[in-house]
């Protein structure tokens, strides 16, 4: 197993009133609640914990993109991965995602993870995402061409890794003349993709595809969500495609948070993963989470019903309970995290080791305690580790 | 006077014999002819360079915009300023410069400034160019547009990191419901904000508005057309807009090449210098000019002298012309200290590595600058300048 | 021998330079990216049957820049109030290059005021893999070349001694192309879905030796433009009515008096 310390870069350092007058952190929240000196410091200090991350043993680091928020405040995950591609030694970069869909021009990030792989000597995975709901107010974008536009902009950057240009690329959403893309990427044909996702069918199918076969990252959900949409990856590989997916097609992403004893770690953690939670992510209305087309009717009323609970108000307990977070002494999380294995079978397991309002000297600690008493023992797990795709459909 | 050091990153590697089959290094140059294993090692050696500039005392390191070419394999300088971003201490980094308006997106490219000059604590310069004519074909924007939009993606950029979001703007090629832009520049207001530029009177008139006092730097010209430049900046800031220009606001970018002696630095720099002007910076009249890239006035001016663009340049003229610095330590910081005495530049933009100069030469040459030059130049300041009068009659 | 009138005309302020000459049903030419050289021996063979008019459109030669043109739809609803103020009815209209791109957006709006369509080597519209040749990019002289199978042709454009003025309107002329068809390249992805709108008898006229937009979208149109003909003019380039003159003016000719009398 691979595992990844992933960032999302949170401005931790929000004045909490902020929510008298505002009811999210995302899109309408003013930016006058940003100040750049806390911003230094923050951005700083949440690269010397992925770099740090990396000198201690995690197989890579990850960012990703979300705009005008407080709860992420990597607009460009490229200036991330660019920052930290000669600090972190042989560790891989992963991008998760870049929502290539939203742009006019998905060849400029094309070209950015080019020359990102180039400067790495391959070390790049490209995450290619739709862009939450939100993104698409932000961004101008219309959310009713969502997923063509993402699908479109997916093929034109493949091509332009893949095809010797100069060629024209004629499609419905994006047309260029010359695609002749200097610099190619290193790795051959290209960085592998991976698709982050909340639990989109649609996603799903596509990234299963045997033509793709790119590796699916679920995101924070309750662990029987997690596992019901990394299962429905493998079905869809075996019933519509044919084929057998390999544990290396499957990822997970959890926020986890270590300390001496399980008493100390729900103590300790507590407030900031209700921050994030409940102040950071949620709240989100609906028209901003989904807005229309933004998805087919049907994955809409699926996601919302076990979503049900990103509207705020949630505790650690509940959390944990839900196994949406994983929070424990070393031991504890261990098991947690090989029994999730067994029954899900991720060979990349992401762990957000930072979140919401939790500072430096806790993540410090975290990532260390993560490092170096828990870790060791997942990236030795396989799929002997594994229950198995069919028994799991059989125990359902 | 501050005195940067400027890389283009071309790919040295290139098949001469295969571009000469091609009009140009740019657009449709197939990107068969770029090795990634190369591009790895060209990239990190090109940044080892940049890092090196600033720990021998260079006032800033610089890097820039070009896509689809071998000239300058820097599609985003964003990657290669956050690199360095956290590898280099008190040096500026100069992004000369970003081409906003070759975006449906200018804003995409003011988060990525506004994070680096947050992790750099403020050392960021933004620099705004449009883009040369080649880019107009690869990035597929109407070069008709180009002036327009320029002003229009300049405008909202600095909104955006001005005013306090969300807000709303509309205008003729730009509209978003939601500006509100996170993170925010470090700087106050926001970087110093330049403007590259191989001679453009409209731009000078422009960057001198004292709503604005952006500095001018010019590249790649005669030493005559950099003095009518230079002190058209001057005149028109005294005559059109009321104000004595700074000096600061005045800048001036040359290739530079020291060695031991005078024969020596020719001998060691002809080659590639050559190299740099006949076969990756060249562009057929077409691609450097397309329709409505210039106005009427410039593009029949520059179609005048059109045999003279870029083609056939031995470094001889060059030299001559002072388009370059070649020389002996002390003939370099003798002609950078006379053009002073004229033209009383504040900054000057040393562009140390070209086309195929090999490492060894780049670094003897960089030591010998940065040992010998800077240390006279530096100090430069209006006590050495010999002043500008500005005439009565109205600018040109 | 020109045997036409040049006047400006003004149409909701925005003034355009034409030559008019001829009698009968009214013809409008519309001219391509460079524009109009003069009353060429097409123009003046067809005066000789039609009340034919040759504008220079707004932005190019010297008609007026009017600031509300920014896309090809602009110029189709201009020449629309044209028609209007000119009061024409059964309008043979004719349309080079981009010209016949602009011809077919006029008409996809409303034909009532035409009577007929002719298209000559026309933009427009885009076959997957088979762009229109890139003019932007191409050497102005190698352009020309391009343009015409008979090179003496070339030569003579190319051996001409341009009056300042005359630089003045090449230039503007493609600056003017530049700002319609720079992107997407000389055609309108959404023209070909709404081409069925044209009612009127169509005639598709291409020079075999088309290098700008090749003959393969002579065919195309045929296709799509119900009840189109057909007609590649031998040994012709980009502007067979330039070119090949006496056969142009033959097959329009045959083809009105024929389908659209």
């Amino acid at each position: 197993m691979k595992v990844f310390a992933f960032h999302l870069m949170p401005y931790g350092a929000l004045d909490m009133s902020y929510a008298e007058e505002h009811s999210s952190v995302w899109l309408k929240l003013p930016n006058s609640y940003f100040d750049p000196k806390e911003g230094q410091i923050l951005y700083n200090r949440y690269l010397d914990e992925l770099e740090l991350a990396a000198e201690l043993g995690f197989d890579g680091v990850c960012v990703n993109e979300h705009h005008q928020n407080a709860y992420g405040l990597m607009p460009s995950p490229v200036v991330m991965a660019a920052a930290l591609a000669r600090n972190i030694g042989d560790a891989k970069i992963a991008i998760l995602g870049n929502a290539f869909g939203l742009r006019e021009h998905p060849l400029t990030l094309a070209e950015e993870h080019a020359m990102i792989d180039c400067i790495t000597g391959g070390r790049l995975i490209t995450g290619m995402v739709r862009g939450v709901g939100c993104e698409y107010f932000s961004m101008g974008a219309n959310p009713a061409y969502s997923l063509e536009r993402h699908i479109e902009a997916h093929d034109l950057v493949v091509r332009a890794w893949t095809e010797e240009g100069p060629f024209a690329f004629e499609g419905k959403h994006y047309h260029f003349e010359y695609v002749n893309t200097w610099p190619r990427p290193y790795q051959d044909p290209h960085p592998p993709i991976w698709c982050p996702s909340q639990g989109s069918s649609e996603t799903i199918q596509w990234a299963a595809h045997p033509d793709r076969k790119y590796t699916y990252l679920q995101t924070y959900s309750a662990f029987a969500s997690v596992l019901r949409y990394l299962d429905s990856y493998r079905a869809a590989a075996q019933n519509i495609y044919g084929y057998d997916a390999s544990s290396e097609q499957i990822a997970w992403c959890a926020p986890a948070y270590v300390a001496e004893t399980d008493a100390q770690a729900m103590d300790e953690a507590r407030q900031h993963i209700e921050v994030m939670f409940n102040n950071f992510l949620p709240k989100i209305s609906q028209s901003m989470f989904v807005p229309p087309g933004y998805m087919s009717a049907s994955s809409m009323k699926q996601i919302f019903a076990h979503k049900a609970t990103l509207r705020g108000g949630q505790t650690i307990e509940d959390m944990v309970e839900r196994g949406v977070i994983v929070v424990g002494s070393p031991d504890t999380v261990r098991e947690i995290l090989t029994e999730r294995h067994r029954q899900a079978g991720f060979d990349h397991l992401l762990l957000m080791h930072q979140f919401g309002t939790l500072p430096a000297d806790l993540t410090e600690k975290n990532i260390r305690l993560l490092a170096t008493e828990v870790i060791p023992a997942l990236q030795a797990l396989d799929d002997n580790n594994y229950r198995g795709f069919e028994v799991a459909a059989a125990a359902e | 006077m501050n005195v940067f050091m400027f890389h283009l990153m071309p790919y040295a590697a290139l098949d001469m014999e295969k571009r000469d089959r091609h009009p140009s290094a740019w657009i449709t140059l197939p990107n068969s002819l770029f090795d990634p294993k190369i591009g790895f090692e060209l990239y990190n050696r090109y940044l080892d360079e940049l890092e090196l500039a600033a720990e021998l005392g260079f006032d800033g390191v610089s890097v820039n915009e070009h896509h689809q070419n071998a000239y300058g394999l820097m599609p985003s300088p964003v990657v290669m300023a956050s690199s360095l971003a956290r590898r280099t201490e008190n040096c500026k980094i100069a992004i000369l410069g970003n081409a906003f308006a070759l975006r449906e997106h200018p804003l995409t490219l003011a988060e990525e400034h506004a994070m680096i000059d947050c992790i750099t604590g403020g050392r960021l310069i933004t620099g705004f160019v449009r883009g040369i004519g080649a880019e107009f074909y690869s990035m597929a924007a109407n070069p008709t547009l180009s002036h327009e939009r320029h002003m229009e993606a300049h405008d909202l950029v600095i909104q955006a990191w001005t005013k306090e979001g969300p807000f709303a703007f509309e205008g003729k090629h730009y509209h978003f419901e939601y500006v509100n832009t996170w993170p925010r520049p470090y700087q106050e207001p926001h970087p110093p904000i330049w403007c590259p530029s191989l001679g453009s009177s409209e731009t000078i008139e422009w960057a001198s508005h004292p709503d604005r006092r952006y500095v001018y730097a010019q590249n790649y010209s005669p030493f005559t057309n950099v003095c009518k430049f230079l002190d058209q900046y001057r005149q028109v800031a005294a005559t059109t807009h009321g104000y004595k220009a700074e000096s600061s606001q005045i800048g001036w970018t040359a290739p530079v090449y020291v060695a031991e002696t005078d024969e020596q630095a020719k001998a060691e720099a002809a080659e590639h210098i050559e190299a740099l002007f006949n076969k990756f910076l060249y562009l057929p009249f077409e691609q450097l000019f397309p329709p409505g890239y210039n106005t009427l006035a410039s593009q029949k001016r520059v179609a005048a002298h059109k045999r003279s663009i870029m083609g056939g340049q031995k470094m001889e003229a060059l030299m001559e012309n002072g388009v370059i610095i070649v020389g002996s330590p002390e003939t370099v910081r003798r002609k950078i200290t006379e053009c002073h005495e004229v033209l009383g530049f504040g900054t000057f933009v040393a562009l140390m590595h070209f086309a195929t100069l090999s490492a060894e030469n780049t670094e003897k040459s960089m030591r010998l600058f940065a040992e010998e030059v800077l240390p006279a130049i530096q100090p430069l300041s209006d006590r050495e300048y010999r002043g500008f009068e500005p005439s009565a009659a109205a600018a040109e | 021998m020109a045997d036409c009138t040049e006047s400006k005309i003004d149409v909701r302020g925005c003034k355009i330079h034409m030559r008019r000459g001829g009698s009968g049903e009214p013809a409008l030419f519309l001219h391509g990216a460079s524009g109009v050289a003069g009353w060429i021996p097409a123009f003046q063979t067809l005066s000789e049957s039609y009340d034919l008019m040759v504008p220079d459109h707004p932005t190019y030669g010297m008609s007026d820049e009017p600031d509300w043109l920014d896309k090809m739809d602009d110029l189709a609803m201009f020449y629309l109030d044209f028609l209007d103020q000119m009061d024409l009815d059964g309008v043979h209209l004719i349309g080079n290059s981009l010209g016949g791109w602009l011809a077919m957006e006029i008409a996809i709006r409303s034909c009532t005021r035409i009577k007929s369509l002719t298209l000559v080597g026309a933009a427009g519209i885009r076959i997957k893999g088979k762009p229109i040749a890139d003019i932007f990019m191409m050497d102005p002289d190698d352009l020309v070349r391009e343009i015409f199978v008979d090179q003496t042709y070339a030569d003579n454009i190319l051996g001409m001694e341009l009056t300042e003025k005359q630089t003045d309107i090449q230039i503007r002329n493609r600056v003017a192309t530049a700002r319609l068809g720079w992107q997407p390249r000389l055609f309108n992805p959404n023209l070909r879905k709404w081409l069925h709108r044209i009612t009127v008898p169509t005639h598709v006229i291409w020079g075999d030796t088309d290098k700008i937009v090749d003959p393969a979208y002579a065919a195309e149109f045929g296709k799509v433009i119900a009840g189109s003909q057909v007609t590649i003019i031998e040994n012709a380039g980009h502007l067979p009515h330039v070119e090949q003159a006496d056969p142009f003016v033959a097959a329009v000719n045959d083809f009105i008096n024929s389908k659209a009398a």
